[in-house]
């Protein structure tokens, strides 16, 4: 392995997601984004809903990151994610459909309560998947770039 | 005595069942195949769900979190595991004997269940368990937010001290024919998990039948702690991180039940399906006796018919 590139990996309970060498990458943490170049400084940190992304061969590839956290050592990163997809693999007809159930369910709810913060989340889950689609520029999902 | 009619219609009726019994076995093993490859990608995640709880554990000076907190015993809660549908040998069965049983050897205690599973459920019910919850249609297809929501609800009884540990009886694949029994302690947390026992229980589950990891996830410089930034307190982090660990666990014994089940059901539908060869020998051989007899009979009459129109 070059001395310049980090493995990534990215586990879920369901799969294992994806294993690479990359040469960087951005993990979306609970406290803000956070980039990683190989040779970072070892850490653990929690990570939120988000876009995790990461440059190789010098294009960026984007995934929807679901709660979990990530494990950085110097020529490493794992990711440990409770949900965690490539933007190539989102359907965005259904996350959209997701996404418009959530609206509707948090308009009904009550703020605070148990319904509205199921709501809530599947809403930011919905909307994560479609950033990370539309970044990737999968087919209509530009509309829903700006969301968030 | 039965007549040709007769063992045709049985013969048709005992084919007929052979071969739902051939298809169910069929839809077993595939059922199999998929929660083999389950519990098989859960393995990277738990692995190093555990690895990252140790690393924590390691920097602070106490580890208290609720689920870790130790209490007598004076009221339990077993979490029982059974399959929704039945025709699947002594699967169910089995379980539920073994949870009374449990539930015998703890009398002295208060004792809760929780039904994971129909049939469980309606054997559970029936002999009068007191049941906190019920989850059905669970293994069929094995979700993780299943088990989320079942490792948060156990995790709130336990946090909320309305019980004071949590057991869960469940079948273990071992392999295709073979299913093992076991109980064990989901809470409180046995702190070897957070001690050097732990990359024991990693090494076990990480490869049980000789088989490596499919993605080599073991890290660089194992046996020695590595020295981590924590973005947020170590404390918080290790707070949030306990309830991951139960879910892993939970999921993991939930992918176990039910390629369990699937190998129960396959191995019994595949004996229902030779038993049925069986019968089918037995009764085309009764069936061509009896057809040899009724010819043999008007053979007979035909012959002392002639005889006495010729005398």
């Amino acid at each position: 392995m070059a001395t310049d590139a980090i493995e990534l990996q990215i586990v879920t309970p369901e799969r294992h997601v994806l294993q690479e060498n990359v040469q960087s990458v951005e993990v979306p943490g609970k406290e803000g984004y956070l980039g990683v170049l190989p040779g970072h400084a070892p850490l653990i940190t929690e990570l939120g809903i988000g876009i995790l992304s990461y440059r190789k061969d010098s294009e960026t590839r984007y995934l929807a990151v679901i709660n979990g956290y990530a494990e950085v050592l110097p020529h490493r990163v794992i990711v440990l994610a409770e949900a965690a997809e490539r933007a190539e693999e989102i359907d965005v007809e259904r996350t959209r459909r997701a996404r418009e159930r959530a609206q509707s369910e948090l308009s009904k709810a009550a703020p605070g309560f148990e319904e509205w913060q199921r709501a809530d989340l599947s809403l930011q889950r919905a909307q994560v998947r479609l950033q990370a689609a539309a970044k990737a520029g999968a087919a209509g999902a530009g509309e829903y770039a700006h969301g968030a | 005595m039965p007549t040709l009619i007769d063992y045709r219609r049985r013969i048709r009726s005992v084919k007929s069942t052979q071969q739902i019994t051939r298809a169910m076995k069929f839809v077993a093993a595939a059922k199999l195949r998929r929660a083999q490859e389950g519990v098989f990608a859960a393995r990277p995640y738990a692995h190093e769900i555990v690895r990252v709880l140790r690393s924590a554990a390691a920097r602070m000076e106490t580890t208290v979190h609720p689920l870790l907190d130790r209490r007598p015993e004076e009221k339990i809660l077993i979490v029982v595991l059974t399959g929704d549908r039945s025709l699947c040998g002594a699967f169910n069965a089995n379980v539920l004997r073994r949870a009374s049983t449990f539930a015998r050897e703890n009398s002295s205690k208060q004792i809760e269940g929780i039904a994971i599973g129909k049939k469980g459920r309606d054997t559970l019910r029936k002999r009068g368990w007191k049941l906190t919850a019920e989850y059905l249609g669970v293994s069929s297809k094995v979700e993780y937010s299943t088990a989320k929501e079942i490792a948060d609800k156990i995790a709130e009884l336990y946090a909320n001290k309305d019980v004071d540990a949590v057991y869960a009886v469940y079948n273990e694949f071992k392999n295709v024919l073979v299913q093992r029994l076991r109980i064990v302690k989901l809470l409180p947390i046995d702190p070897a998990v957070l001690g050097s026992q732990a990359e024991e229980i990693v090494a076990e589950a990480a490869a049980p039948e000789g088989e490596s990891l499919p993605h080599d996830l073991a890290p660089s410089g194992q046996g020695r702690l590595v020295d981590y930034i924590y973005e947020e307190p170590v404390d918080e982090i290790f707070g949030h991180l306990v309830p991951r660990y139960l879910e892993s666990e939970v999921f993991r014994i939930l992918l176990e039940s039910a390629a369990a089940e699937h190998a129960a059901r396959m191995t019994a539908m595949d004996s229902a399906t030779r038993n049925a060869s069986e019968l089918i020998d037995r009764l085309t051989l009764e069936m061509n006796k009896a057809r040899q007899a009724t010819i043999t009979k008007e053979l007979i009459e035909i012959v002392s018919g002639a005889a006495s129109a010729t005398s």
